[in-house]
Formats: structure tokens, sequence, C-alpha cells
């Protein structure tokens, strides 16, 4: 196959489109996903009011 | 700082010193006269002098309590001092060189001294030396606090911390000797820019174990942009500097780029340095400090999800927009044009769920200059995101192209966004490092914010209107078809402005130091904060609450 300039040009100009769509609904799905909603909820809090030493078991 | 590490640590860091000191010697041999040698010096100088501190307290008692009982939080100290210490630096260079545009002697006539070898002292002092040692600082604070678990190595820290000093050491001492790759924000050569890939792969790896350590099951959002960050800043500084020395003894290299490409690559870094050092890391600080600060957890955690990943794969394609009207293709300024518009919905999204946080807190920011500095950097955010949207496209960029604008637009987002974020992040850390109740002094914070208010707008519309009189002259024809105004005439226009703009400076650089002098009395005086289990982060007493 010809790896010509236009080639590459043709290539981005499309398939450079389409991957960023689908990343762009992959990362909706990630944050709208009603499955996300208990861990997104707890990781807002979860900054605040707490004890300044780590986490022991 | 030493009373944390185990003696065994204590050879490490030893020897550690010893072979950067002796990768200096080896420098100053192979580079006899050139800068090469003199940098050999400064590198033998720096890992002497630590290996020194290091031996004044070899045998010094070791750790006997259980470390991992508590954060680890000497590297930030020294970061947090060390950010200051550069900004007051990086910030007089600032404003020495604005005031050389004014008035042109001020360079007393030697060589070191002129304008091309101070301006990149100011931008490393205070993107690399402020910056970068804040980030690094707050990202060690935060990766702790968040993933509730101790940074993942003793001397790594260290290591990370001291390793990027000594790269900014080198670039700034080498500007001064003539040294430059002649490439914006890069212009330090080629032995300082692997010994940051060294620095920063460390940082990465430190900073990818801790969060493998940690003890909450969702990684909060400001490491994201923390990881974000190191990343990206690890690819753009190795594929922009590759580069060939003219030979292992000599300071000047040549890049591998040729013509076009390198333009591209240039600005594919350039525009992303301000994307993942100057944004993303510090949207990091946002994320975690603002929330804390106002006792309020962030408005919308999905949204800053979404903005992320926008902010992260748009900024990538910006870079072109540098190159408009350049022997770049067509299509690629347009495609750069394009991602710069489009940054412009997660730019506002963060903005917008900053200023949504603080919905209901309003109080606390009428009465809280440190929540105020964190308020006005997320509004500053939204307008020179807007600005640099706008000015991405074609045809305004003709106009603001090589202009003043351009100069006022970085200057909207370096003082208004990414210093006063600094400034509120570490007016709440500071406090809550050194266990103290509040910062020394409350007011002297409500100076440090009006000072940088004042000097941000002074200085942004000297530049702005500047800037505009500039590009309207410039294209500005007669009649019969002839440029209207000859470049000294547009010089001459601009002679106020320059004189606002180094007062603007100026009084930002006042505010670094009043915020300095703050930051030393707390450390000296403020009172010991009661011993409390809960809340890092303790706000200034606020009035009527």
């Amino acid at each position: 196959m010809d790896f010509s300039h236009e080639t590459l040009v043709a290539f981005s100009k499309s398939w450079g489109l389409f991957y960023m769509m689908a990343f762009f609904l992959c990362v909706c799905v990630y944050a709208f996903l009603p499955r996300n909603r208990k861990r997104f909820d707890r990781a807002k809090h979860s900054i605040l009011e707490r004890d300044d030493t780590p986490w022991r078991t | 700082m030493l009373a944390n590490l185990t003696s065994l640590e204590r050879q490490y860091a030893l020897m550690l010193a010893g072979a950067v000191a002796l990768a200096g010697l080896a420098m100053a041999v192979v580079g006899r006269s050139d800068v090469l040698g003199v940098h050999g010096v400064i590198v033998m100088v720096f890992g002497g002098g630590l290996a020194w501190l290091v031996m004044a307290s070899f045998y010094g008692p070791e750790p006997t309590d259980d470390r991992t009982a508590a954060y680890y939080d000497d590297p930030i100290k020294v970061g947090i001092v060390l950010s200051m210490a550069w900004a007051v630096f990086g910030m007089f260079m600032g404003v020495w060189v604005a005031a050389l545009l004014a008035w042109p002697d001020l360079a007393f006539d030697a060589a070191w001294s002129t304008f091309g070898r101070l301006r990149p002292t100011h931008t490393t002092g205070v993107i690399f030396g402020f910056g970068g040692n804040a980030l690094i600082a707050t990202s060690f604070h935060v990766v702790q606090r968040t993933s509730r678990a101790r940074l993942a190595g003793q001397l790594s820290p260290w290591f990370v911390l001291l390793g990027f000093n000594l790269f900014c050491l080198l670039a700034v001492s080498g500007y001064l000797l003539g040294v430059t790759q002649s490439k914006e924000y890069a212009e330090a050569e080629w032995y300082a820019d692997l010994w940051l890939v060294i620095v920063w792969v460390t940082y990465f790896v430190l900073y990818i174990a801790t969060i493998a350590r940690r003890k909450e099951p969702h990684i909060y959002v400001a490491n994201w942009y923390f990881m974000a960050f190191i990343l990206v800043v690890a690819i753009l500084h190795i594929v922009n500097n590759l580069a060939v020395p003219i030979s292992w003894g000599q300071a000047k290299s040549y890049t591998i780029w040729p013509g076009v490409q390198d333009a591209m690559v240039q600005w594919w870094y350039g525009h992303n340095a301000v994307a993942f050092f100057l944004t993303a890391g510090f949207l990091g600080m946002l994320y975690y400090y603002l929330p804390v600060r106002a006792k309020r957890p962030i408005f919308s955690y999905r949204l800053s999800i979404l903005s992320f990943w926008g902010i992260t794969f748009f900024y990538m394609w910006a870079g072109s927009h540098h190159l408009h009207y350049t022997a770049l293709p067509h299509w690629v300024q347009t495609l750069g044009m394009t991602f710069s518009v489009m940054l412009l919905v997660p730019s506002w999204a963060s903005a917008g769920n900053a200023l949504l946080t603080l919905n209901g807190a309003w109080h606390r920011v009428r009465d809280d200059a440190t929540l105020r500095f964190m308020m006005a950097a997320a509004v500053f955010y939204g307008l020179s995101t807007f600005e640099g949207s706008f000015m991405a496209i074609r045809p305004v960029n003709a106009l603001s192209h090589y202009t003043d604008w351009t100069v006022g637009h970085v200057h909207a987002g370096a003082l208004g966004w990414v210093a006063l974020i600094t400034f509120g992040s570490l007016y709440t850390l500071v406090p809550s490092l050194w266990k103290r109740e509040r910062m020394y002094s409350a007011t002297l914070v409500e100076v440090h914010f009006w000072l940088a208010i004042a000097g941000t707008v002074i200085y942004v519309f000297a530049m702005w209107n500047s800037g505009i009189i500039q590009g309207l002259m410039w294209r500005t024809y007669t009649q019969e078809g002839a440029l209207a105004y000859s470049f000294v005439d547009s010089l001459v226009a601009m002679y106020p402005y320059y004189i606002a703009r180094a007062f603007g400076g100026l009084l930002f650089l006042i505010g670094a130091i009043v915020g300095c002098y703050n930051i030393w009395m707390t450390v000296r005086a403020a009172p010991l904060a009661a011993l409390r289990s809960d809340a890092p982060v303790q706000p200034a007493a606020v009035p009527g609450e």
C-alpha cells in the first residue's frame, strides 16, 4: 500500500474523528452509569472531614 | 530533615549525592572552558553540598516510631519554601525584563543582562521554579491525603524535588551564560534535559506506586489531573528535546526535527506545556484545595470527569494555532483552531464546577481571602480560556499574533489563574502542614490578595491596549498601499503601556514577598493547633459564623 501524504491525511481526517467520538461516548457512559453514582458520591465527600493520618488496618 | 531516614537510607542518600557530584566532576573535565564545564562545577557543588548536609546528621538518632502511621510531609515543606523562593526570583526577573522594555539602559551594557538572556530566566523561574515546585509539593500532599497512604518511598521524594531544582538551576544559570536551544519553555540544553528525564520518570513511578497503595476504592479526580500532568510532561519533554550535541564536551546541540516539523513539534510541546504543566496540575490543586477550604464537596463529580477527559484529549491537538499563516499545511492550522475553540467546553466546565461549588459558601469567600484567591483563580481561568479560544481563530490571530495581546493573555492565565490558585492552595496547606491554627496574619493574606488582583488587572489591561494598538498599526496602510507606520512608530506608542506593565508586575512581586513573610512567620510564630484527629485543613477563623 502506498503511504503518501494524502493517504495519511485522509486517514487522520476520518478515523481521527471517529475514535474521538467513540472515546467521548465511552467517557459519557462511565460518567453517567447509574452504578457509578455511589462511587462518585463517596469520592467527592471523601476528601472532607477525615483524620490526618494514613489509614491503618 | 534526615530524622525520618534510617541509617541505610542515609547511606543511599550519601551515595546518590556523591554520584551527582562525580557526574559534575566528569562534566567539568570534559567540558573544560565550555559552559558545560561551568555547569559541571555547579553540579559538583550541588551534589557536594547535599552530601555535606547528609553527613552533618549522618549519625543522628534513627526514627523510632512506625513511619507508616504518618504522612511523609518533610519534602512537601521544603518544596513550599523552594517554590516561594523561586516565585520571588522569577517575578523579580519579570519586573526587570518589563522595565528593560521601557528603559533599555537597565541592561547596564553587559552581555549576561541583555533582554534575550534575562527573559528565559523569568519564564523558567516562574513556570518551572515557582509552578513546578508548587506542583510537586501539592501533588505529594494531595496524593497521600486522597489515597490515605504514605508516599511510596523515603528517598525518591527528595530525589524528585532536589533533582528538579538542580534542573532549574542549570537552566537559569545557562541562559545567563548564553546557552539556549531557542525553543520556548524548553531552552535548557541536552545534558539538563537528560537529567530532567531521569527525575521526571522517578516522579511518575513514585506517584503511581503511591496510588497503588491507596486505601480508597476510587482514585480522587485531583489525582487524575496530577497524573496527566506528570505523564504528558514526560512525553512532551522527551519528544521536543530530541537533539544531538555537537560533541560530548560542549553544551550546544541541534534538534533532530527539521524545518516546519520542528516548529510543529515545538508548539505541540509549547501549548501542551501550558495545558498540562500550567493547567492540568493546577486543576488538581483546584479540585482538592477549593472543596477542602470551602468545606463543601465539589459541585458535580461527573462534570469533573467529563472535563478531565475533554481537556486531556482536546489540548493535544491545539498546538498548531501558534503557527497560523506559516508553512504548516492549512488543514493542520484549521485542526488546531477547531480544537482550541472546542476546548472552551471542558475549560468552562471546570471553571463553572469550581464556582458552583462555592454557591452557598459566598459568605466564606467574602470573609476568607484564601478562599477568595481560589475563587478569583477560577474566574481568571474562565476568562483566559475564553480569550485563548478566541485568539486561536485564524482571523483574530492575524491581529493578535506577535503583539503584546499574546503576552497579556499568557499573563491573565499565569498571574490570574496559576499564581492565584497556587497562593490559595499554599495558604490552605501551610497551616495544616506545620500544625498551626491558621496563617500568621489574615490581614497580610488580604493585602497579598489585593496586590495580586491589582497587579494582574493593571498588567492585563496594559497589554490588551498595547497589543491591539500594535496589531492595528502594523496593518494600517496609506492610500498608496504602503505601511502607514514604521516599526519604531509602534514601539513609541507602546512606551506608556510598558511602564504600566512593569508597575503591575511590581505589585504582584510585592504581593509574593508579603506572602513569603506571612508563610515564614506562620512557621515560626503562629500558635500551634490543638491536637485533633480530624479535619486535615482548618481554615482561618471566620467572623460572624
